[in-house]
């Protein structure tokens, strides 16, 4: 991406628990774009476009809800858009509303979403009805089902066992101690979530994530705009994305171009992404991540994709303490998606958290001498990955403009 | 998390009820008419020396027409399962097994149950049907064109 530089100056976040009697959607929207606008000392006049981040409807009950959200939003008379990449939406409508911002095309741009995942009683039979009615919709795939299959073939590759993955429950609940906006958080022990419910192997309840109800909102504007309202903007030094095909079988055995245990295909995001935030050793360069990690299996697959180490050894480094806050590199302050999973904002709270580190802002999460950190989503099945950097400078070259 | 103080009368019920009618499309019209056979028909792209499960019309690798039907072999090997232990609304009743399994001369995985196993022991069940693991394909004795039309069994 070459363009106008980009910056982050406000986010805002609801609380997010599983259910708002208290507010209707839209209104849910409004408290997280009134939270952002507060944050960077914006008025709703000041926003040239907005950006809805909305994933599949059905959860919530009101088909393509973004068009009730458009006067709550204050994007009544501007350019408005909804972007749709399934779990990987807030990563999506984050690139896109840069992308306004980056060409020139507007100066500042609120990124908004919000959603519901319990007005429905089983958030797993919406999500088996993503999936093709000829060849696998009959298979029982869902969310959960879909993670087991690759975590099962992960395990089979490195010999990562249930305790390891129980430690990353662990080390994200313990994190969500200090984010007041987490949906579960606490002191839990590996044995609680080995003796937790089994859903399907290898997940026992306690390896998944809640359904969130909730809103986030982010505005970006260009770094003109960024210095003069914000003492230490979030600049979007790096943005990538990618996609792969629905099929998982096609991410299988010895003809697959990428692993679908491995997540494979965010090695090419990454790679497009450091590039233009000029980093070359991630695990140097980079003080902490806001991972999509709505399974206790993700991060490692994730970690090894983004390069913070070789494939099969990030069970062991967590084991080690190297992913705690006072580790080698902070994964997950908040407590990530595991804690809390509001799925069509999920992405963009990710991008929020990251925000806030550089800014100075993460409360009792911040991390010291934050200057990179990165914030990634996920979604359709596992085929859509959404990489992005925030950093303290905008480090990309500025185009001439 | 916390309890809603909400009164009933004051949340709204309601269920959805939309039909549709799915066209399987000509390439999928030759897979499902081959389920009828019991044979299952991949599709192959001479350029790519890719053969696809489930079949398809176009080679996204080498960006040519699918050129020739190839008849899958009815064994196969597991590349990915899991064992299924929780209920979940309008999926079959637990426990059941399914996994991805790239059937004999086939690039690709395709995902389908996997049936007649004693899946009361998890763990131990888990360990029968680790990658690599062979299995075979059965058929169900009136096959009607449907992709339910046959599943796997450990070989």
């Amino acid at each position: 991406m070459t363009g106008i530089n980009v910056a982050v100056i406000g986010t805002g976040q609801t609380a997010f628990r599983s259910r708002y009697d208290d507010k209707t959607y839209p209104e849910l929207a409004q408290e997280a774009v009134v939270l952002a606008l507060h944050d960077a000392g914006v008025t709703h006049e000041e926003v040239d476009a907005i950006v809805f981040s909305m994933a599949p409807t059905e959860f919530m009950g009101v088909h393509d809800c973004e068009k009730w959200a458009v006067d709550y939003v204050w994007a009544r008379g501007k350019p408005f858009m909804r972007v749709h990449t399934g779990g990987a939406t807030g990563g999506s409508a984050f690139q896109a509303a840069c992308a306004h911002v980056s060409s020139g095309q507007y100066d500042t741009v609120l990124v908004v979403g919000a959603d519901r995942i319990t007005e429905t009683p089983d958030a797993q039979f919406v999500l088996n009805l993503i999936w093709d009615y000829f060849y696998e919709h009959d298979f029982a795939l869902n969310t959960v089902t879909m993670t087991a299959l690759a975590a099962q073939r992960y395990m089979h590759k490195y010999g990562t066992t249930e305790e390891q993955f129980a430690r990353v429950v662990v080390r994200a609940r313990r994190n969500a101690l200090n984010n007041p906006t987490a949906h579960l958080k606490g002191h839990i022990t590996v044995e609680d979530v080995l003796n937790s419910a089994r859903i399907s192997w290898p997940f026992k309840l306690f390896d998944i994530c809640p359904r969130s109800a909730g809103a986030a909102a982010v505005l970006v504007t260009k770094e003109s705009l960024a210095r003069d309202r914000c003492s230490k903007p979030a600049f979007v030094s790096g943005t990538s994305g990618i996609s792969n095909t629905v099929f998982m079988g096609d991410r299988m055995g010895p003809f697959a171009e990428t692993d679908f245990a491995d997540q494979a295909e965010l090695v090419i995001a990454a790679n497009k992404c450091y590039s233009m935030a000029g980093i070359t050793n991630p695990i140097k360069q980079i003080q902490a991540t806001e991972l999509y990690d709505p399974f206790s299996t993700f991060q490692f697959p994730i970690l090894e994709s983004l390069g913070f180490c070789k494939r099969g050894t990030a069970q062991h480094l967590s084991d080690d303490g190297a992913f705690d806050m006072d580790g080698e590199i902070a994964i997950n302050p908040s407590g990530g998606t595991l804690c809390t999973n509001p799925i069509g904002v999920t992405g963009l709270v990710r991008v929020a958290d990251a925000a806030r580190q550089i800014m100075g802002r993460a409360g009792d999460m911040q991390v010291k001498n934050a200057r990179n950190v990165l914030a990634t989503a996920a979604g359709g099945s596992t085929q859509f990955g959404v990489i992005t950097m925030l950093s303290d400078e905008p480090r990309r070259k500025t185009a001439s403009i | 998390m916390s309890k809603s103080k909400t009164p009933a009368h004051h949340i709204i019920h309601s269920d959805w009820h939309v039909r549709y009618n799915y066209p399987v499309g000509e390439v999928g019209a030759h897979f499902f008419d081959g389920l009828k056979e019991k044979k299952i028909l991949a599709t192959h792209c001479a350029a790519s020396k890719m053969t696809y499960l489930p079949p398809r019309a176009y080679c996204e690798r080498s960006f040519n027409t699918c050129d020739e039907w190839i008849e899958a072999g009815l064994e196969g090997t597991i590349e990915a399962s899991t064992i299924v232990t929780a209920a979940f609304d309008n999926l079959p009743p637990p426990p059941y097994a399914i996994a991805y399994v790239r059937l004999d001369g086939v690039s690709t995985a395709m995902l389908n149950f996997v049936k007649n196993m004693d899946l009361s022991d998890v763990p131990a069940a888990a360990n029968q049907l680790q990658p690599g693991r062979r299995v075979k394909v059965k058929f169900i004795d009136q096959p009607e064109g449907r992709v339910t039309d046959f599943h796997y069994v450990l070989a």
